[in-house]
């Protein structure tokens, strides 16, 4: 190689090397432009889309939900309340190793079968990702700190504070207030969505379900940036929720203990009516169960054991209907006299049975069981106060079953009055037409002699029992019975205006009369063979310091069984169910009260006794005095307390 | 002193040099590269600070190999650029070594044994060294030979590139095997290497690619293959990177959501995206015309690079600052290409911005040849 031949060539080298350096800039340029093209594209073309993007994966709109009404009764006691809850709460998109980690959940806190179940129910129901789930609700002290140490073996989980609804006096309101419980897919359907977002209870029975509207409020929003693991890093805007309204209640929490204790173990239910308004005082059922079982979901175990006892505790009593028995004849008597189908005087001798004309069944009194007699002659009043079922099986005899009807549906009977007891019964009150529509058979006579001490198949409830005693006790003025006393604390009270017509008599001292009738029940009146039935239950055994009002009720449930034999103890399902109306202060009357004990067997001697203590409850100070609001103006029409 | 007027002509041709020399020049440095790779490093810290969601802890140390960086760019513009064509064979041997070394005592990190740690120095990965060390080795030899490279001497070239890039391969880090091949290779393409070939080696390349699927790549790898081309396959893994980047990139719209206001990076969606998704971040929070400002520096540095290499003396100097620009481009091509979602997602960071010393000591390594290409030249240049 010569020196000139290597300087040719490096020209030669150098040319080839820029034409090269050339296309490798060229391509490079027309690749770069290709960058710019796409990153256009991006920015520009496609700058909407990318955006809306970008807020989808950070910006979550979470429902806030409004806090539950508190619901007070009359005197602002708390019966149910929103207390903290601690919950051990799941984001499953951030739970790896979800297996595992409710593995270790069953071993740290005791995770069931059952819990799970649940949990997947309501992993089901999520709709919004990265939102957390209940996994379990209302964590110890002690779960939370086992929780909380094994945090780092529990990815995804988080305990998370929670208001939930709580029943501070537990079973003795169930019945009353109802309870709310976990949503339904059923009552998902007919729900507002949208307001029902962040809420995961609602309203299940009685005043939770009837005034849900009212108590659950309006859901609030939260918009939140959430990060890449869903937790949230700030919250961007906030709709503040609208509380649920609170509610005071015509319930007297005091009278409610007073009344459950005096049924003690008994089965039955109770009403109580403030006379003044139709307010429901006190409603009593047993036996009940704890409704704060139903908050977060009620377990398998817990609702197949309260669904299957043969206690039947989520049964409302106060609200079912049973044979109403005697209690039915001031109002049958009451009707007698309006309709000029007796006089006040008109008097039956009881020799203690009764057969209708051409008939050979034999209907006895209920005093042939005891002493193989009757009444004797017995006028109106005295047939109300001893009870004698010859002298109602005789007016049988006259007053037409429609006419019963009709005269009972004046006082609330076959329907149910209530404002806001939807869940009540409305009885049975049969006539003709009612016979012909639901059995398809005519009337016959002998029906209207048992209709006429409320056996058969005339059928009331405790609710309806202390209405009508109510509308007694008002002399035909009505009022709806209620629940609700006011919405929200500070207002006024309610004043609704009764959709039942006042009951108007031909005669108003009649129910002076017929009221007089019911005193005499639980009053001394001339002493042996003359009291009322429930003398030596009630004014017998203590003198009253009011003029009380009643009537008693024993009615068969089931005949007796044909081994039967007379001095046997009677099995429990074959007791007769007793039930006792009453109402005072007679002169001014402020309390209606209709006691129903299951198997109670003495109208009289067991159901008498309850409702005098609730009445006593109510109406006396503690010095065992009437309260001075209570004293009635007028004097009184007995000697009240007269031995 | 007088002159003798027989040697005027030198001795003016001799002070125009000198004046010539400014205080660039004498510390072996290119003014406007300097210029633009400065002005690209703090642009880049500034979007590091808010990728690192505000972490001054990082920020400074990146700061840190920044300055060490430009430490070395200083140190290496002062070895003449024939002395590297002397030393680069034996640096490259000794390069290899360390790879197997990499291979039999490397730390694993990301499951691939990259990292190696030498006493007295600071833990490196020796593939990135190789980056440099394969252009200038494959330029120091075919330096040695008449131009257009012989059949021969592309084979030993081949040899030269594919040893280091099977080492690196098997690491496993195809990226970088990728690159190193790339870096020399370019060399080979600017020396003048047939056409035909050139051709013909693509097409066994293209050939060869099933049987690469099939037998060689990682399942990872194939992944990474699926997801760019699909990317809604998996939204919620491998798609998550390119779905989350895109998203980023698009909503910062032409003027972006505004220095530290990007969300996509601060609320985790983005991953990496300090290093090798930082474009993402950048694109977002300083939209289109923070894309146009980033991609205006590459060109400035990459044309004036392109310039020197154009200028260069001899076939080493211009083999390698050719082959180191080339290769610096791809770079930025490729990280912005597989960010936007053009390409498939390979660990390459972004030149100078991403997060992660060795990377850019490496680089500027490479400006420091560059440099020095440019200030070591003889007066025959002038000719």
């Amino acid at each position: 190689m010569t020196e000139h031949h290597i300087l040719k060539d490096h020209n030669q080298e150098r040319k080839l090397f820029l034409s090269r350096l050339l296309i490798g800039a060229g391509i490079s340029a027309l690749l770069l432009c290709g960058l710019v093209v796409r990153m256009a594209y991006l920015q520009i073309a496609k700058h909407a889309y990318y955006s809306t993007q970008s807020d989808n994966y950070r910006i979550h709109t979470l429902p806030v939900a409004p806090n539950r009404g508190i619901i007070y009764d009359r005197n602002g006691v708390i019966l149910a309340e929103n207390k903290p809850s601690y919950n051990l709460t799941v984001v499953k998109e951030n739970a790896r190793g979800m297996q595992d980690s409710l593995a270790l959940l069953r071993d740290l806190i005791g995770f069931s079968a059952d819990d799970e179940e649940k949990l997947q129910n309501r992993l089901k129901r999520r709709a919004v990702p990265f939102s957390s789930v209940p996994v379990l609700v209302d964590l110890s002290e002690a779960e939370i700190a086992s929780v909380a140490v094994n945090q780092f073996r529990l990815p995804g989980f988080a305990i998370e504070a929670q208001l939930v609804r709580h029943y501070p006096h537990g079973d003795l309101l169930a019945h009353a207030l109802g309870y709310v419980g976990s949503i339904t897919e059923d009552e998902m359907k007919t729900l507002d969505a949208v307001n029902y977002k962040g809420t995961d209870e609602i309203g299940k029975n009685g005043v939770e379900k009837f005034y849900e509207s009212l108590l659950h409020g309006t859901v609030g929003y939260e918009q939140v940036e959430k990060n890449a693991s869903g937790r949230i890093m700030q919250v961007l805007s906030r709709t503040d929720p609208v509380a649920g309204q609170d509610i005071m209640l015509h319930l007297d929490v005091n009278l409610q203990q007073a009344a459950e204790a005096a049924l003690g173990d008994f089965k039955g239910g109770i009403i109580a009516l403030d006379t003044t308004t139709g307010g429901v005082l006190a409603m009593v059922s047993k036996p009940s169960f704890d409704p704060n079982l139903f908050i977060g979901g009620i377990s398998r175990t817990d609702f197949a054991r309260l669904n299957s006892s043969k206690d039947t505790p989520l049964f409302n009593r106060a609200l079912a209907k049973y044979a109403p028995g005697s209690t039915i004849k001031p109002f049958l008597g009451l009707a007698a006299l309006d309709t000029g189908l007796r006089t006040r005087d008109y008097a039956v001798r009881d020799a203690g049975y009764f057969q209708l004309d051409g008939s050979r069944h034999v209907y006895h009194d209920w005093t042939w069981w005891s002493n193989r007699s009757g009444h004797d002659l017995v006028s109106m009043e005295r047939a109300i106060y001893q009870s004698c079922d010859v002298y109602f099986f005789d007016l049988a005899t006259d007053m037409s079953i429609d006419t019963m009807h009709d005269f009972l549906a004046k006082f609330g009977f076959g329907a149910n009055t209530a404002v806001d007891i939807p869940q009540a019964s409305k009885g049975t009150l049969p006539s003709r037409q009612w016979k012909l529509a639901t059995i398809g058979e005519p009337w016959y006579p002998g029906e209207t002699v048992n209709s006429s001490i409320g056996q058969g198949y005339t059928e009331a409830t405790p609710l309806q029992l202390a209405t009508a005693a109510m509308v007694m006790a008002n002399h035909g003025k009505w009022y709806q019975p209620a629940m609700v006393k006011r919405i929200g604390l500070d207002g006024e009270d309610r004043r609704l205006t009764s959709a039942m017509p006042d009951v108007q008599l031909n005669n108003d001292d009649d129910w002076n009369f017929i009221g007089g009738a019911m005193a005499k029940v639980v009053h001394r009146n001339g002493g042996y063979r003359d009291d009322g039935t429930a003398y030596d239950y009630i004014a017998g055994v203590k003198p009253l310091a009011y003029t009380m009002a009643g009537k008693s009720g024993t009615a068969q449930v089931k005949a007796m069984p044909a081994d039967f034999r007379k001095g046997d103890a009677v099995p429990e399902e074959y007791r007769d169910n007793a039930l006792f109306i009453a109402f005072a202060p007679v002169e001014a009357p402020r309390i209606a009260v209709a006691v129903f004990v299951e198997h109670g067997e003495g109208g009289s001697s067991v159901a008498g006794p309850i409702a005098r203590q609730i009445l006593d409850a109510y109406l006396l100070g503690s010095e065992g005095a009437l309260k001075p609001e209570f004293i009635p103006a007028e004097p009184a029409l007995l000697s009240a307390g007269a031995p | 002193m007088p002159v003798p007027p027989s040697r005027q002509p030198i001795r003016h041709l001799r002070e125009g040099l000198e004046r010539k020399r400014s205080w660039a020049e004498r510390l072996h440095v290119d003014g406007p590269l300097l210029l633009a790779l400065l002005v690209l490093l703090l642009f880049g810290l500034a979007v590091l600070y808010s990728a690192t969601n505000q972490n001054p802890v990082e920020v400074r140390r990146q700061a840190l190999f920044i300055g060490m960086a430009i430490g070395v760019l200083l140190f290496v513009a002062q070895i003449n650029v024939r002395l590297l064509r002397i030393w680069a064979p034996w640096m490259f041997l000794g390069g290899c070594v360390l790879l197997i070394g990499v291979l039999l005592f490397g730390d694993i990190s990301n499951g691939a044994q990259r990292w190696i740690d030498l006493p007295g120095l600071p833990r490196f990965q020796p593939s990135e060294v190789m980056k440099i060390l394969v252009p200038l080795t494959v330029a120091s030899f075919l330096s040695r030979g008449i131009m257009p490279p012989t059949l021969l001497q592309v084979l030993v070239s081949m040899l030269i590139i594919g040893t280091p890039a099977v080492l690196v391969a098997r690491q496993p880090d195809l990226g970088t095997a990728l690159l190193i091949g790339v870096a020399g290779i370019f060399v080979l393409l600017l020396a003048g290497m047939r056409w035909k070939w050139v051709f013909l080696v693509l097409t066994l390349a293209v050939a060869a690619a099933p049987a690469l699927w099939f037998f060689y790549m990682d399942d990872y790898q194939k992944n990474r293959i699926h997801t760019f081309l699909d990317p809604e396959r998996e939204p919620l893994g491998a798609g998550w990177n390119i779905i989350q980047s895109k998203t980023a990139i698009g909503s910062g719209g032409l003027y972006g959501k505004g220095w530290l206001n990007g969300v996509q990076s601060r609320l985790d969606y983005l991953p990496e995206g300090q290093t090798d998704f930082i474009v993402a971040v950048l694109a977002e929070e300083f939209g289109l015309v923070g894309i146009l400002f980033l991609l205006t520096l590459y060109i400035v540095i990459i044309g004036r690079a392109l310039y020197i290499a154009g200028a260069a003396q001899d076939l080493f100097a211009r083999l390698t600052a050719g082959s180191l620009t080339l290769t610096f481009f791809v770079y930025v091509f490729v990280n912005i290409g597989m960010v936007s979602g053009l390409l498939p997602v390979v660990g390459v960071p972004l030149p100078l911005v991403s997060l992660g010393g060795t990377s850019i000591i490496s680089l500027m390594t490479g400006f420091g040849i560059l440099m020095s290409i440019h200030t070591h030249r003889t007066a025959r240049l002038g000719f």
